[in-house]
């Protein structure tokens, strides 16, 4: 199969969202989200809990309709052609919506033929997606013996029994440990590299960045930014340099000069009195090595620099100035990577 | 090919689904729900323990005394109450399929069924499918405690008869707990739900005592409590005597109840969110 991708300005649009709104009585989950996610490649839609992201994916898998707007999905109409749709489109939860009591492979059996594959088809695939998910040897054991990782495998090769043309991953690594969730990475860009278009929501910036080539924030029911990742990165800074000077006093005065100076990214120095952190965007390693000398040549003594992938939290404070609205789960403390000074 | 090709839709019109593929969908559903119970086997126990418990229980305490107001004694009685614990069983068993449904809900497993291009009535038909295969199971081991405390099957034919039309108003009432199982929160109020509903109909009724002695309003109540006709019925297919009132009572519940709460339920499993 093609990749489109090839050609980033075109490309056919595998998910098409306009203006979708879905209100839960004063609570306005969706208010009028556009999206466009071109086949063949990975949307990251990133937000905080409550953003609204799930309620964009269970619109998107027909789950619930929404009161405004429209959406296709392989230029199917999510609340005229349902099951057409349906057909397209594979579906990987939150939480793990495995049949805990059924064994792997009868989990796998089941979706095969609710896919109205043939008995003989729906064994064949199941075989193969286990053996492709390195599940083979659990097959036989109910799934609710599986580890956290094993079911989000399981979870995964059931959402591809139908080749879906369209993958949707909610928070697909949210509650794993690290190491688990570099598996998942692994199994979903090899899923990626046989041409599935994927809608991928997440609240780390680490995880869109591995798996996501264009990237949507969310906040409140609303975009509020969508570009590439690099665009993206650069507009919120590539890295966040974490600097605290030895005495508080000195945050602000820093902040100004760094800002004054213009050797930062693209988005503004913050202060982060909580912390006593000034948060500076940069792009590249020159960038870091300038900030650095410029503190120093002011005569400011600090006590820490780290270098940081902008967090959940700093993307919302670069793009809107404020933080996510909802309290959020942070980076895990092995992405945050001590700079020598 | 990986994936499959994304193509516009032809026409704006959503696809049926064919009869054939509904009957795949429903017997792979049937399958899954089989699978559950070999997987946890006690999900069986209420089937094997209800008619034991409740067949010894009311021949042995109560059985004596109402089978002297029925002019015999505990012989008596059983000849009584086995064809009304018998009614009995399809409500019993429409009760525990809310709440395994309500489970269901609340594991994530229905959203990925939700999504998949199935009928939406093929998960609600498989879960009833199983449960009245629970249902016979269970009348089978009533029928085997009934004997071994002297009941004598006096009716082979109308006794047959009888566990079909049971199975009948049962998977009526399934549709009933469905919906109960779709709307309510959580399993714990499904059965609290059931129960509050059914132990009026359950004890104001002639399946464990002749309504003859009960005050005028309740024996009313009694006339046209579908679990008293479905008992009075099966009571008049196994032992002899007339049907025909209660027959039609029991028919018209059990076709009123599918009619209005069978698109009830699917509606409300189709919108859930």
């Amino acid at each position: 199969m093609t990749r489109i991708d090839d050609n980033p300005a075109g490309g056919r649009s595998a998910v098409t969202v306009r203006g979708l709104v879905k209100h839960y009585g004063e609570t306005k989950a969706l208010d009028g989200v556009d999206l466009d996610v071109r086949e063949g490649t990975v949307m990251g839609v990133l937000g905080p809990n409550g953003a609204g992201k799930t309620t964009l994916v269970r619109i998107l898998s027909t789950l619930i309709t929404p009161d405004a707007g429209q959406a296709t999905v392989a230029g199917y109409d999510v609340v005229h052609q349902p099951r057409q749709l349906r057909r397209v489109i594979g579906l990987t939860g939150q939480y793990a919506s495995v049949d805990e009591k059924l064994p792997g492979w009868e989990n796998l059996y089941l979706i095969g033929r609710l896919l109205d594959l043939s008995r003989k088809d729906a064994r064949a695939r199941a075989d193969e997606l286990l053996e492709r998910f390195s599940l083979t040897e659990a097959a036989r054991r109910p799934a609710g013996t599986y580890s956290g990782g094993m079911r989000r495998r399981l979870d995964l090769a059931a959402s591809m029994i139908g080749r879906p043309a369209v993958l949707y991953l909610d928070e697909p690594t949210t509650g794993l440990d690290p190491r688990t969730r570099n598996e998942v990475w692994d199994e979903v860009k090899a899923m990626v590299g046989d041409g599935v278009t994927v809608l991928l929501t997440t609240q780390y910036m680490e995880e869109a960045e591995q798996l996501a080539s264009e990237l949507t924030v969310v906040d409140r029911g609303k975009v509020i930014a969508n570009g590439g990742i690099e665009e993206l990165k650069a507009r919120v800074g590539g890295r966040t340099l974490r600097v605290r000077p030895v005495d508080p006093l000195e945050l602000r005065p820093l902040a100004g000069m760094l800002d004054e100076l213009g050797i930062t990214g693209l988005a503004a120095t913050t202060v982060d009195a909580e912390t006593g952190t000034l948060l500076v965007p940069i792009l590249s390693d020159e960038q870091l090595t300038a900030v650095v000398g410029a503190v120093t040549a002011r005569g400011i003594t600090l006590s820490s620099v780290t270098t940081e992938l902008p967090s959940l939290d700093e993307v919302f404070l670069s793009l809107t100035g404020h933080r996510a609205s909802a309290p959020q789960d942070t980076v895990p403390a092995d992405d945050r990577q001590e700079v020598a000074v | 090919m990986s994936s499959a090709t994304l193509s516009p839709a032809a026409a704006k019109a959503d696809t049926p689904i064919p009869l054939r593929a509904h009957l795949r969908h429903t017997g792979a559903l049937i399958r899954r729900n089989l699978l559950w119970i070999r997987q946890d086997p006690e999900s069986m126990f209420d089937a094997i323990l209800f008619p034991v418990i409740f067949t010894l229980l009311f021949v042995y305490v109560f059985g004596g005394s109402i089978g002297q107001s029925l002019g015999g004694g505990q012989e008596r009685y059983v000849q009584y109450v086995i064809p009304g614990l018998m009614a009995m069983m399809g409500m019993n068993m429409a009760q525990g399929v809310g709440t395994g449904f309500n489970q269901d809900f609340n594991s994530g497993v229905m959203d990925r069924f939700r999504s998949l291009p199935i009928g939406r009535g093929s998960v609600l038909f498989a879960k009833i499918a199983v449960e009245l295969m629970r249902m016979l199971f269970a009348t089978a081991v009533l029928m085997v405690v009934a004997v071994a405390v002297g009941y004598d099957i006096k009716d082979w034919a109308g006794m047959l008869a009888s566990v079909g039309l049971s199975a009948v108003f049962g998977s009526a009432l399934m549709w009933v707990f469905l919906t109960l199982g779709v709307v309510m929160k959580n399993a714990q109020s499904v059965q609290a739900m059931g129960f509050l509903v059914l132990m009026p109909l359950q004890f104001g009724s002639s399946i464990f005592a002749p309504p003859a002695s009960m005050p005028g309003w309740l024996q009313a109540f009694t006339d046209y409590n579908p679990l008293s006709t479905l008992a009075d019925t099966a009571r008049g297919l196994m032992e002899g005597g007339p049907i025909a009132h209660d027959l039609w009572v029991t028919v018209i519940w059990s076709v009123g109840l599918t009619v209005v709460m069978a698109p009830v339920a699917i509606h409300k499993f189709r919108t859930k969110s």
